[in-house]
């Protein structure tokens, strides 16, 4: 079925010109669409939450522009490379995490980032694409659905720079980390017992994890169950943006007009909580729309996980793919009160960090996986 | 098999994998439905209630104070009104070092120094945001020194503001009072929603009185405010219809005073301690109320220094103090033309009854001397004569004639023990003695019974009675109106701003006091005759009368004289000198004013407080007030 349509989209001799140029820049034309409808939606929308500031605008736009460069160059590299590369890349992302914790041990502070002189740089941004990888790389010459065993060194392999990052402290990212390599344990045919261990034992170390969350964390999580315990506090975040998404009703209150948004009453307006801002001004018109683009890019990118062949290029553009509508789910929810806060930003929208460049390198990598595939099943 | 060698089976893998995705995709359509329908229930099922709750963020109530109503005298003299003033105000926030600032400008004399701990903390007490007044009225020298300071002082600038202002200062302060900062006990007895906004309230006088009148109604704005508080002004389609209710205006207080004689009283008085009340007894309008030394009442808009309100509370001669109606004292002989108008109307005296004053009294049956005050001896003397001699000797006698009862119910008639019921607060009742008085007056039993020696020197306004000088004058024009009174007012109307529209008060009768015609001629030619030929202000207050004077003097005893001794002006000192008493109303036939003057320790009622009154009246009459 599938097969039949890729082959004949392939060996169709009638490409039009922007085709054959994406293909021969290996890059996938629809999820090259989406991901562009989204960055340009998140630009209008950035304006309007930077307070008019075209400057950010400019920023955000530049960490776009270096983030499709990183995603061209790797749709271009061999997926036989990245798999050879997985693990070189997790030892050394391990590395950094040592080195950034230990550093924060001395500062006495979190800390999340290396400064490299030019730049800031996140050593847990590359374990988002590293941990998948190596959990890729692992089971790829394994049988699937994998064994206990292997099972226990994939789950090594994801907790260990998860606990590293949580321990910055990120708990967020630590957790998206995790959720990662897990969604690659999942794909690759995890049975479903396992899985149901699986959650009991992470019921289980939720409740003894709580003792060890800090003070902040633990009230994000309390104010999440109960906003209006803290209205002035930690619960703020929460109310006002649901002032500012409910308030925005059917249509919105019109770009640039969010009251909630324009006068600062919605806390990081422009990076964590951008999704109410669109609430806001556009409505639920307008979120409908962008989840909608967001379900396009998730749907093209399983859809190219599926075209794949190989056990490493299955999983991890399966796990890509999925990912990023975990990140999608846990921002739009946390901002809607449907998840606790925690700063996970909104993907290709959200202004700062280098986060922008990671999701663009995991689409490159993805469409690398796609790209190289054989064409003819061997 | 120690163990069971597992091969990678592409195809089924790729089942499995396809498989997984597709509980994946359930999974993430699942959880859309999840947040689509969470979003539908914000932005459509509770899209009003958080409509609600945005709009309240984003407005706020700021109130617009209503201008407070002028004062004006009888002429329209503005005796109060709202001045812009330029204050110095302050914002924490831009301010780099409070303390450093505070300090900075205390060095150059903009704020005095005692108070930089007061201004700071006034400014910790508000947002940081919030512009803080830190010096209030800056004249035009330090608008000038700050303006070449100002690049020194960021955060600190000039702000206009409108103030109360009293453009005569001190002048009838103890009539108009003044306003200040609204206290914690203000803020009992007031609605503090229709007082948000204002930071005045009416203290004393005319301006507490007549708060209500002169405050009118504080309007609001809605404005538009960011997360921190800040007013914005923004355009677009988010900014609502803000709302504006104006304010309304106090009303404008038409004062029965007339500041010529007002002026006229308290230059008569200059630096002399005492009280000038004059009344006009046809209707009870209030043509002057002074109390010396007063204050100036625009060191309390300005808000006053605490160097400047201790001086004030420690000041020997009390200045705070409002002697016109709250000091009280013996009324002297003021009180004869009562005592004779009682002897009349209780028949114990006729007209036509002389009794030879030897300058001693004795009552019958004791050996106790009541001596005449001041000149030896009178000889015979009718009921006239001893009102215009004020003959001691007469009254002793008259006195203890009447009794104590009768004198206390009759006195009771001219309003004296009760307030006179003024339209300003703060008055007090003085002291109008009884037997029923002293029995609860007095713990042992031996005090509680009235002394008939009591009686005579009650006869002659000593002892125990006490009087404001406000009664006083009541009084006075009572006997002036032949027993008919009115309550005193200082305010007569009130103008409405914006129309002009002038409403005025009808004058409130007060309790007659009803006497035969004749009865009434009788004192008016004891009043008259003191006046003139040997009456004991004939001298003073009488010469070169223009028009006819009705007076009776006045000597409060403020120092006991021993029974044997006689008081010697010269040898008491200053404050224990008797207080000197004058009322008077002119002209006699057809009175237009009434006055009482007193003087503390201002000797004989004749020299110290009677020119007094004439220059009152004649600055009333002169001019045809009343007329």
């Amino acid at each position: 079925m599938t097969f039949g349509s890729i082959d004949s989209s392939y060996t169709r001799r009638t490409l039009t010109s922007s085709a054959r140029a994406l293909a021969s820049l290996k890059v996938d034309g629809p999820l090259l669409v989406g991901l562009s409808l989204i960055a340009i939606f998140g630009l209008i929308v950035l304006y309007s939450a930077s307070g008019r500031d075209l400057a950010t605008v400019l920023k955000s736009a530049t960490r776009l522009g270096i983030g499709a460069i990183v995603m061209l160059l790797l749709a271009r590299v061999k997926p036989g490379f990245l798999r050879r590369a997985a693990p070189a890349i997790y030892v050394l992302g391990i590395l950094l995490l040592i080195v950034v914790d230990v550093v924060g041990y001395i500062g006495k502070g979190a800390q999340r980032w290396l400064d490299l002189g030019l730049f800031r740089f996140q050593p847990s941004e590359i374990m988002k694409l590293a941990v998948p990888m190596m959990c890729a790389w692992y089971l790829h010459e394994r049988p699937l659905p994998p064994s206990p065993g292997d099972l226990l060194v994939a789950a090594g392999i994801v907790f260990v720079p998860a606990a590293l990052t949580a321990a910055q402290p990120d708990l967020g990212t630590g957790m998206l980390i995790a959720i990662a390599g897990v969604l690659v344990m999942l794909l690759a045919g995890l049975q479903s017992r396992v899985i149901l261990v699986l959650a009991g034992v992470t019921a289980l170390g939720a409740w003894f994890g709580w003792s060890f969350l800090h003070d902040y964390q633990q009230k994000r999580v309390l104010t999440f169950l109960d906003p209006q315990s803290d209205p002035l506090g930690a619960g703020y975040h929460i109310i006002q943006s649901q002032i500012a998404i409910g308030s925005g009703g059917v249509f919105g209150k019109g770009w640039m007009n969010g009251s909630q948004g324009q006068l600062e009453f919605l806390p990081e307006r422009s990076t964590d909580f951008i999704f109410a801002v669109i609430g806001e001004e556009f409505g639920l018109v307008g979120l409908v729309l962008l989840v909608l683009l967001y379900l396009f890019v998730v749907g093209r990118a399983i859809y190219l996980a599926m075209q794949t062949q190989e056990t490493f290029a299955r999983l991890l553009a399966g796990s890509l793919a999925m990912t990023f509508f975990v990140y999608v789910f846990i921002n739009a929810g946390m901002v809607s009160g449907l998840l606790p806060v925690v700063g996970v930003p909104l993907p290709l929208v959200s202004y700062g960090g280098t986060s922008m460049v990671t999701l663009l390198a995991g689409f490159g990598i993805l469409m690398s996986l796609y790209s190289h595939r054989k064409l003819i099943r061997s | 098999m120690a163990a069971k060698v597992r091969i990678k089976d592409q195809w089924k893998e790729q089942r499995l994998f396809e498989q997984r995705s597709v509980i994946g995709g359930g999974i993430i359509a699942a959880l859309t439905v999840l947040l689509l329908a969470r979003l539908v229930t914000l932005q459509v099922v509770r899209h009003d209630y958080y409509t609600d709750l945005s709009q309240g963020n984003r407005v706020r109530i700021e109130p617009l104070p209503a201008p407070r109503g002028l004062i004006l005298d009888r002429n329209g003299t503005v005796v109060a009104e709202n001045r812009p003033a330029y204050q110095l105000e302050l914002v924490r926030e831009e301010v780099p070092d409070l303390g450093d600032t505070l300090r900075r400008l205390a060095a150059i004399n903009l704020i005095p120094t005692d108070d930089i701990d007061d201004a700071r903390k006034l400014v910790m007490s508000h947002r940081s945001f919030d512009s803080v007044p830190v010096r209030l009225r800056l004249d035009d020298e330090e608008i000038a020194t700050f303006a070449v300071h100002r690049f020194e002082f960021p955060g600190v600038d000039i702000r206009t503001r409108l103030a109360r202002s009293y453009p005569y200062g001190a002048l009838a302060v103890h009539a108009l009072g003044y306003v200040g900062a609204i206290s914690e006990q203000d803020l009992g007895h007031i609605d503090r929603a229709a007082y948000s906004g204002t930071t005045l309230i009416g203290k004393l006088g005319v301006e507490a009185a007549y708060e209500k009148d002169l405050h009118g109604q504080n309007g609001s704005r809605e404005i538009l405010v960011n997360a921190q508080g800040r007013s914005v002004q923004r355009q677009g389609a988010f900014v609502p219809n803000l709302r504006t209710v104006t304010p309304v205006a106090g009303e404008d207080l038409l004062l029965a005073m007339d500041l010529d004689v007002q002026k006229v009283a308290e230059e008569a008085l200059g630096d002399r301690r005492g009280a000038v009340v004059a009344i006009n007894p046809g209707n009870g309008d209030v043509l002057a109320l002074t109390s010396r030394p007063g204050f100036d009442p625009n060191t309390f808009g300005r808000g006053i220094t605490r160097v400047e309100y201790k001086a004030l509370l420690d000041d020997i001669d009390r200045p705070l103090f409002n002697r016109a109606l709250r000091g009280t004292y013996p009324s002297g002989s003021t009180i004869k033309p009562a005592i004779a108008l009682a002897g009349l109307v209780y028949d114990v005296v006729a007209p036509t009854d002389h009794r030879f004053c030897a300058g001693v009294y004795r009552l019958p049956g004791s050996s106790r001397m009541f001596r005449e005050g001041r000149s030896g001896r009178h000889g015979s003397v009718s009921l006239v004569d001893a009102i215009a001699r004020s003959c001691d000797v007469y009254f002793y006698d008259l006195a203890n004639r009447l009794g104590v009862d009768r004198i206390s119910t009759f006195l009771g008639l001219f309003g004296f023990g009760n307030i006179t019921g003024i339209d300003i607060g703060g008055e007090k009742p003085g002291l109008l003695p009884s037997r029923e008085w002293k029995r609860k007056a007095f713990s042992r039993p031996q005090d509680q019974v009235w002394f008939p020696g009591e009686t005579v020197n009650f006869g002659i306004g000593q002892g125990y009675f006490l009087v404001t000088p406000l009664q006083l004058a009541h009084y006075t024009s009572m006997l002036a109106n032949h027993g008919r009174s009115f309550k005193p007012r200082l305010v007569s109307g009130v103008r409405d701003p914006v129309s002009g529209t002038i409403r005025r008060f009808a004058p409130e009768k007060g309790a007659d006091i009803t006497a035969s015609p004749g009865q009434w001629q009788i004192v008016m030619e004891g009043m008259e005759g003191a006046m003139r030929g040997r009456g004991t202000a004939a001298a003073t207050a009488g010469r070169n009368m223009t028009y006819d004077i009705a007076g009776k003097t006045g000597t409060a005893q403020v120092f006991s004289v021993g029974q044997n001794e006689k008081y010697n002006e010269k040898t008491v000192p200053e404050r224990l000198r008797d207080h000197s008493w004058f009322i008077a109303f002119a002209p006699a036939e057809a009175p237009r004013i009434a006055v009482a003057v007193l003087v503390e320790n201002g000797g004989f009622g004749s020299t110290g407080a009677a020119p007094i009154a004439r220059k009152v009246m004649d600055a009333w009459l002169l001019k045809g007030g009343g007329a």
